[in-house]
């Protein structure tokens, strides 16, 4: 089946501060304990969102204003840590669909791309423009044009950068690549019975 | 191949040549991963991957499973008491019957965590490319090989063609030379490169250790330092393989044997990198410089030497104090004030980090004579059942209980705490393991500080974060 073609993502934003988020905060590790991916949107983030209680704690995750955003907005170096793609995969299944953010771990940003989640990175002073209009109007639509390389949201528009492979993978709808890697299984043989270790 | 016309190459280029498959349309690299490793946690939805496409796992030799991160440490019995962990055991059983995938099970003597089950079954050989959906596959690195943590698409990707897509890495090769003080350990150096490098300072690069310090480390020693390159953001840490490599290797299970053993050595001496080949970048550390090191926040960046002061959220420029104040709010310590002092609740020796026969060797060397200082919880995890055969042979486990620590079976236990080990609300463990990431270890709030097994130790004795040299005279 072709992979849909990923040119932009457009949804409401929320913001999620700090640099640093390590996939243990998107879903910490207690809640990896499945055989299936479904139903991790329920504990994206949830030592941020919940106190040990249960009560929710005040943050922009439980914020009804806030429930429907598709787009994450945060800090430097998010996903650090470990490689769990529970981490994007509970992002996705909590609906959201593309993230914006300063930089990424390598994992997690492979991990993300392979879902067809774009992740771009935009500098610090923009991001301060971006949720300081999300926050005046929770409603704006933000679109993240992987075309121009531009965000957009009523009237900024602010440069962003992603890597190029990743953006092509995107944009052609190759972002998951098993079809091509099964497809050259020839090239494999070939490649496994010249190695020097079985 | 992506180096072909250049005449001298590094280890990362000679592994990534002699395993490319082809380009790929996006300009990634199909990459051939000889071993793949895979655990319970991130295997199972794979498999099921694999299902929905009706595709079979290609090739089942190439590809190694073990149980580690949800093994209880105090129970062998099944059914698991832990609902959900016993489903992944059963299904992890399940996936490699079905598919012929050779899995190092509880019941086989041969189970531990993944990165230390893998090099003892001498599966990690230099030249290799690794890959395991786990970060810490960066620990097979310390043989000369390429061994890259993955998520679970790609481990899909790699059942099913035995290759994943990726793009190659920067190299930089870190030089540590000079003399380690007394009472100094691999886990100090690693941390120390990850606080001069920054917890992202290596995103995109492959990390070369080398320098007089890594030539003399043992392989456990290296394996330490390669397991937690992920943590200074370098997805693939190596060594390049020398003498030590191939004697650690020889006899073991899955090392080659008879004439193939001195084949395979001629052949693993050809992957180390040229002494004249380029690097994307080189960074000298001295090694006189490092001291017995702690982590005091929360990320394993967040470090300074036993006789350091936390950092305050005052002395630094206005784009880090969010992140200081943040982590001290975490860990309810006080900017400036000595980190040696500091009270502690739990102690743990064990993970892929630090889990291996010599760090428990070191330890035990140590304690003869001290206590775990009352009210402390002191637990030691051996990284494989064969380290805690190996270990219990040396009667170290009376060591250690008789000190008072518990003795445990081998896992991932409070490293991560997807067992039934772990933290209780604020408390602050004294870890040999690799994160201090907020709840890492299994509470919401609870606290990690990240140091030598040797400096657990001495925590554990003293109740308080504590030199190590001092608690032991050494």
């Amino acid at each position: 089946m072709a992979l849909a073609k990923i040119s932009s993502i457009e949804g409401t934003g929320v913001y999620v501060p700090g640099n640093d988020i390590d996939t243990d905060r998107i879903i910490p590790a207690r809640f990896m304990k499945c055989v299936t991916f479904d139903g991790l949107g329920e504990y994206l983030f949830h030592d941020v969102k919940f106190e040990q209680d249960g009560s929710k704690k005040e943050h922009a995750l439980n914020d009804p204003t806030f429930a429907e955003a598709s787009i994450l907005v945060s800090g430097s170096n998010f996903g650090c840590g470990s490689s769990r793609e529970h981490a994007p995969q509970s992002l996705y299944r909590a609906g959201f669909r593309g993230i914006i953010a300063g930089n990424y771990a390598e994992i997690f940003f492979g991990n993300s791309i392979n879902l067809g989640m774009p992740c771009v990175s935009m500098s610090a002073d923009n991001r301060s423009k971006l949720v300081s209009l999300i926050e005046a109007d929770p409603t704006a639509k933000i679109l993240i044009d992987l075309v121009d390389l531009q965000v957009r949201a009523n009237d900024l528009a602010l440069p962003v950068e992603m890597r190029e492979g990743a953006r092509d993978s995107l944009l052609n709808g190759m972002w998951d690549p098993l079809e091509e890697l099964v497809g050259a299984s020839n090239a494999v043989d070939q490649v496994a019975s010249n190695l020097f270790y079985t | 191949m992506i180096y072909p016309y250049m005449t001298s190459k590094n280890l990362f280029q000679k592994v990534w040549d002699a395993h490319t498959v082809g380009t790929l349309a996006n300009g990634q690299t199909q990459l051939f991963v000889g071993r793949h490793l895979i655990h319970e946690v991130t295997s199972p939805q794979a498999f099921g991957m694999l299902r929905e496409k009706g595709l079979p796992v290609r090739y089942p030799e190439r590809t190694f499973a073990t149980v580690d991160h949800i093994v209880p440490t105090n129970e062998v019995s099944e059914p698991y008491s832990d609902e959900l962990a016993d489903a992944m055991i059963k299904e992890l059983r399940k996936n490699c019957e079905v598919t012929g995938v050779t899995f190092f099970d509880v019941s086989s003597g041969n189970q531990g965590i993944v990165h230390v089950v893998g090099p003892e079954q001498g599966l990690t050989q230099p030249g290799m490319t690794i890959a395991c959906g786990d970060s810490h596959t960066s620990t097979h690195g310390a043989f000369g090989a390429i061994a890259f943590g993955v998520g679970t698409s790609q481990v899909r990707d790699l059942l099913a063609t035995q290759t994943m897509a990726l793009n190659p890495l920067k190299v930089r090769r870190i030089e540590v030379s000079g003399s380690l003080a007394s009472g100094v350990y691999a886990k100090d150096v690693i941390l120390h490169i990850i606080r001069k490098l920054g917890v992202n300072g290596g995103t995109g690069f492959a990390y070369e250790y080398a320098g007089n310090v890594f030539d003399d480390f043992s392989m456990e020693e290296r394996m330490t330092a390669c397991n937690m390159s992920i943590e200074g953001g370098a997805r693939v840490g190596y060594v390049n393989p020398d003498q030590k490599t191939f004697d650690y290797l020889k006899g073991r299970p899955y090392a080659p044997a008879g004439e193939a053993w001195d084949l395979a050595v001629e052949k693993w001496k050809s992957f180390s990198s040229d002494s004249d080949c380029e690097y994307d970048d080189i960074v000298y550390i001295d090694a006189s410089e490092i001291s017995p090191t702690v982590t005091w926040g929360i990320n394993p960046a967040q470090a300074i030497s036993i006789d350091e002061t936390i950092p305050s959220a005052d002395d630094v420029s206005p784009s880090e104090k969010a992140s200081i104040e943040e982590a001290l709010e975490y860990m309810k310590l006080s900017g400036g004030q000595p980190i040696k002092g500091t009270p502690i609740d739990v102690a743990f020796i064990g993970s892929c980090t630090n889990g291996r026969l010599s760090d428990l060797e070191e330890v035990a060397s140590l304690i003869n004579g001290h206590q775990v200082k009352e009210g402390i919880k002191a637990i030691v995890v051996p990284g494989s059942q064969i380290v805690s055969k190996l270990a219990q042979e040396k009667g170290l486990d009376k060591i250690f209980t008789k000190a008072g620590f518990e003795w445990r079976n081998a896992g991932c236990s409070m490293c991560l705490a997807m067992n039934p080990d772990k933290l209780v609300g604020d408390q602050l463990c004294a870890s040999s393991s690799n994160r201090n990431f907020k709840g890492r270890q299994g509470s919401p709030t609870g606290r990690t500080m990240l140091m030598s097994p040797t400096m657990v130790a001495a925590a554990a004795i003293r109740g308080e974060i504590s030199d190590s040299r001092k608690v032991f005279n050494s």
